[in-house]
């Protein structure tokens, strides 16, 4: 059996299925629950689209006239500047730790993937506490060259779209990272060599052969990471950027017209859709496949001088910026200021049982929602995959409020109907509760967990389904007995992955929460929005070092999972 | 693995059963949404279950999450009461049908008639008046009227304020719009836009220390973040309040802006009479006294003293209007703030 873990590192392993569109071999049951999955995760969406084609009463307008066409602008801009950013830091990244040999490469492995743990909003909270015009950076350089006020002197304001775009593209370039080192990974060092005897240097290797090979990875890297920043609220709200996300939020909330917000919301979707046409549309027709099998250790150019301090200088830049830095400035607010109490276990606890069965959850969705695509690829089954992984599209404050509507109108429905047939009034039975809160990060999250393990479960020959149905297992044993172990460290990928996006989680707990029930990522912001930066360090951090737990666990598995590499 | 795997999901399920069941159990209780933060409100809370032995249950959110919730619980809604930090919110619960009119002499004895509605759906908590505030350094205390005055073009550059996205700048225009009208509403809202120092940003707190670092000469906030960071354990906090001076705007006109924090009782409310109980309690003495220390804002109750520090700022004008007023200005308040460009 070869390693399990090599399952993780498909290139579209962690892209929704309406990008990729992948399919693969028959299966009743399985579909049946796949399309009531789909239908229960897919409801918010369908109830916030569903907005769309209602007139707004003239709010439409307002909007158009006044603000829509800011919000369009630096949306654009925002995705153009953490794109930009995104690649030149995880490709970049990748190729040095994957294809070159430098002191310090063995740390950089897993330590380019540390700035996932950390939330975008607490990376912006720690660089605008740093860089403000009240923070000490600023108020030292004042003190040595005896400016006093604003007028004296220009300096980089953090709280801009600038700031947003570097803040989003630090904590964003992991997911290119992780997926375009996967590709490099997977390369045969033939194509390479071949290259070379061929005149090319290391340079043209990289752009003529090595980048376009990794293309599809690279850009499904891409695209998770620009479907985050647009879906990013607590940031760009921090940093006073207006896109759409503030906009919906805004129009829903703050005016109260859910109609005009979902029509901004379906604006933002077609943004969505037009990114991932573009990269079909100019992949064209061509296909990137392995020709060859051979793999043995990857020969590494060796740098050094100049070329070797400017590896280490990029590389270790990003860690430092994206972890290093913003962790240890929350460590060091958190032991000057932390006011922790006897409630803060009870947080911890939340947060990572509200984890736990999410995580479980959306693997088990996940699996059942994979193996019926391979069972009976057919259009019905595709689209209700489609449906279920589209809330990951739609900002987390949106689907937030579409997820509370239909959960209260089921629970006022079956209510109305009990009392009315046997006089009982059943309440609120989900609305409120912690089922409620794991459907809804379901909602959000099941794109992250299915596209992983479907990735990993297409790569299992149909010779070992059909050797298995044979032997007289059904299709449960054998998702049971060959398919689970195979792609056991796919399903553990996709666990962790969710796990630490629940665990950040903001919109949806902080308004589907039980009463008397909160977590870190509740306490975090509710601090943060007292104006109470430092006080919110302590739980800050705890939500980082959680989430460290599965990141260096997700590096390992990355490191052990080259073709013919030590196992 | 497996049986790990099975043990898990066996204690996660116990685990979540246990915490759907921890609220069924209490004899008498009441349920609060609020959008007050914890640590502000939890004391006093403790202090009424001590007194009455009634449970009080929290949920805190942001009040347009918490409106949106208690729409889509409906009728079956556990929340006895639902608490907000501004009066727009509490108007539109009421408008939204979320709310019941509550009959009680103690409140309508203890809320003075400009703090609650004119229907008692809701009552006033506490008040909070919304100031300028000046850099002592750089600018003349006679260059300074009222939040009108600010329009001037002689303040070019030197205003910082929060965004329009906060309650309380809605509030502080619809109360404008009441009293100038929409036209003359917007001109002001355009020409503080052309006078802010930077786009606007942060907190009230965050304002505030703008000025005391010199990026602005004016900030607008409510007086009680002013008073949070003069009392702050943080000495950079303390020494940036110190730099800064309370100015109470449109003395010789309306008086000040004032805005309330309050609660309403709700109509799903099943624990109407708990709910009630609770909403007299803090309006007693005794926890209008917790407003006014704990967080430095104005008791509403006309006995309660207010805070040392607040009562050293001297007495000033309040503005009479009910502030009724300014939750019926909102959604005009928001689309000026839009056309302004007032982010």
């Amino acid at each position: 059996m070869k390693n399990a873990a090599d399952t993780t590192a498909s290139p579209n392993a962690f892209l929704p299925a309406f990008v990729t569109g992948q399919n693969t071999g028959s299966g009743g049951g399985w579909v049946g629950a796949t399309v009531f999955i789909a239908l229960l995760v897919g409801a918010p969406v369908v109830f916030v689209l569903a907005h769309v084609f209602a007139s707004s009463g003239g709010v439409w307008e307002h909007l158009a006239q006044t603000v829509l066409p800011l919000y369009i602008v630096n949306s654009l801009l925002l995705m153009l500047g953490v794109g930009a950013g995104v690649m030149i830091g995880g490709v970049g990244t990748a190729w040095l730790v994957t294809m070159c040999r430098f002191p310090g490469k063995g740390i950089l492995e897993w330590a380019l993937l540390l700035p996932m743990a950390m939330p975008a909003y607490v990376v912006a909270y720690t660089y605008t506490g740093l860089l403000d015009f009240a923070g000490p950076v600023q108020s030292a350089l004042r003190e040595v060259f005896g400016w006093s006020s604003a007028r004296d002197y220009w300096f980089f304001e953090i709280r801009s779209l600038g700031g947003a775009i570097v803040v989003m593209s630090l904590v964003l370039y992991p997911y290119v990272y992780l997926l375009a080192r996967s590709a490099f990974l997977e390369q045969s060092v033939c194509v390479l060599e071949a290259s070379r005897t061929l005149g090319r240097g290391p340079w043209q290797g990289f752009f003529k052969v090595a980048l376009p090979l990794a293309r599809p990875s690279i850009a499904a890297g891409t695209a998770l990471a620009l479907m985050e920043t647009l879906n990013d609220f607590g940031t760009v709200h921090y940093f006073a950027v207006d896109t759409f996300t503030t906009g919906i939020y805004r129009t829903w909330l703050g005016l109260g017209e859910p109609t005009a917000a979902a029509q901004l919301g379906a604006v933002l979707l077609l943004f969505v859709l037009t990114l991932v046409m573009i990269e079909r549309v100019s992949r064209g027709t061509s296909r990137v496949h392995h020709t060859t099998a051979r793999y043995r250790r990857l020969p590494g150019y060796q740098l050094t001088g100049w070329r070797c301090l400017a590896a280490q200088a990029f590389s270790f830049a990003a860690v430092f910026l994206g972890f290093a830095l913003p962790a240890s400035v929350l460590a060091w607010w958190s032991l000057r200021y932390s006011t922790v109490g006897l409630d803060f276990l009870p947080m911890v606890r939340n947060s990572f049982l509200l984890a736990l069965v999410a995580a479980l959850a959306a693997v088990t969705v996940g699996v059942i929602m994979a193996y019926a695509q391979r069972l009976s690829p057919t259009p019905m089954t595709r689209s209700a995959v489609r449906l279920a992984s589209f809330g990951y599209a739609i900002p987390g404050s949106v689907i937030a409020v579409g997820t509370l509507v239909p959960l209260g109108f089921i629970d006022n429905a079956l209510s109305g109907f009990m009392s009315e047939r046997f006089g009982v009034t059943t309440g609120l039975l989900l609305t409120g509760s912690i089922v409620a809160l794991v459907y809804a990060y379901l909602v959000r999250f099941l794109a992250v967990s299915f596209n992983g393990i479907e990735a990993s479960l297409s790569k299992v020959t149909n010779s070992m389904e059909a050797a298995s149905r044979t032997l007289g297992q059904g299709t449960m044993g054998t998702l049971r007995l060959v398919h689970i172990p195979l792609i056991r460290g796919a399903l553990l990928t996709a666990g962790l992955l969710v796990f630490v996006d629940v665990m950040k989680e903001l919109p949806a707990t902080l308004i589907m929460r039980p009463l008397n029930f909160d977590t870190l990522a509740v306490r975090t912001f509710s601090l943060a929005s007292d104006e109470r930066l430092m006080d919110a360090a302590t739980p800050a951090l705890v939500i980082v070092l959680v989430g460290l737990i599965p990141i260096i666990m997700l590096s390992y598995a990355i490191a052990r999972s080259r073709p013919g590499g030590k196992s | 693995m497996n049986m790990l795997l099975n043990r898990l999901f066996m204690s996660c399920l116990t685990g979540a059963a246990l915490l759907l069941s921890t609220s069924n159990f209490a004899a008498a209780e009441v349920n609060l949404y609020t959008a007050r933060k914890d640590h502000l409100i939890k004391p006093i809370l403790d202090k009424f279950t001590q007194q009455t032995g009634i449970k009080v249950n929290l949920l805190s959110s942001g009040e347009d999450q918490l409106i949106e919730r208690l729409k889509s619980e409906g009728a079956n809604s556990p929340a006895d009461i639902f608490q907000t930090t501004d009066v727009a919110r509490l108007n539109r619960a009421r408008v939204e049908g979320l709310l019941q009119p509550i009959t009680s002499a103690v409140l309508e004895r203890n809320v003075p008639a400009k703090y609650r509605d004119p229907q008692n759906y809701w009552f006033g908590q506490s008040a909070r008046a919304r100031v300028i505030f000046y850099n002592k350094d750089r600018v003349k205390l006679s260059d300074l009227s009222g939040f009108e005055g600010l329009a001037e073009p002689k303040w070019k550059g030197r205003i910082c304020v929060r965004s329009s996205a906060s309650a309380y700048n809605q509030s502080l225009l619809a109360g404008m719009i009441a009293v100038d009208g929409l036209e003359k509403s917007e001109k002001w809202a355009k020409a503080i836009v052309d006078n802010m120092a930077r786009k606007p940003q942060g907190g009230d707190r965050d304002q505030i220390s703008a000025v005391a670092a010199g990026q602005c000469d004016i900030a607008i906030a409510n007086t009680y973040y002013f008073a949070g960071m003069l009392t702050s354990d943080k000495a950079e906090e303390r020494e940036a309040a110190a730099k800064v001076a309370l100015f109470w705007p449109d003395q010789l006109g309306r008086g000040a802006h004032m805005n309330i924090s309050g609660a309403g009782l709700t109509k799903a409310a099943k624990n109407k009479a708990e709910a009630i109980k609770l909403m007299e309690f803090l309006s007693s003495a005794e926890a209008q006294q917790f407003y006014a220390e704990a967080n430095h804002e104005f008791p509403v109750l006309p006995s309660a003293k207010r805070s040392p520090l607040v009562a050293a700022w001297g007495n000033f004008k309040e503005e009479t209007i009910n502030v009724a007023m300014l939750g019926e200005n909102n959604a005009s308040a928001i689309r000026i703030f839009d056309r302004a460009g007032w982010r």
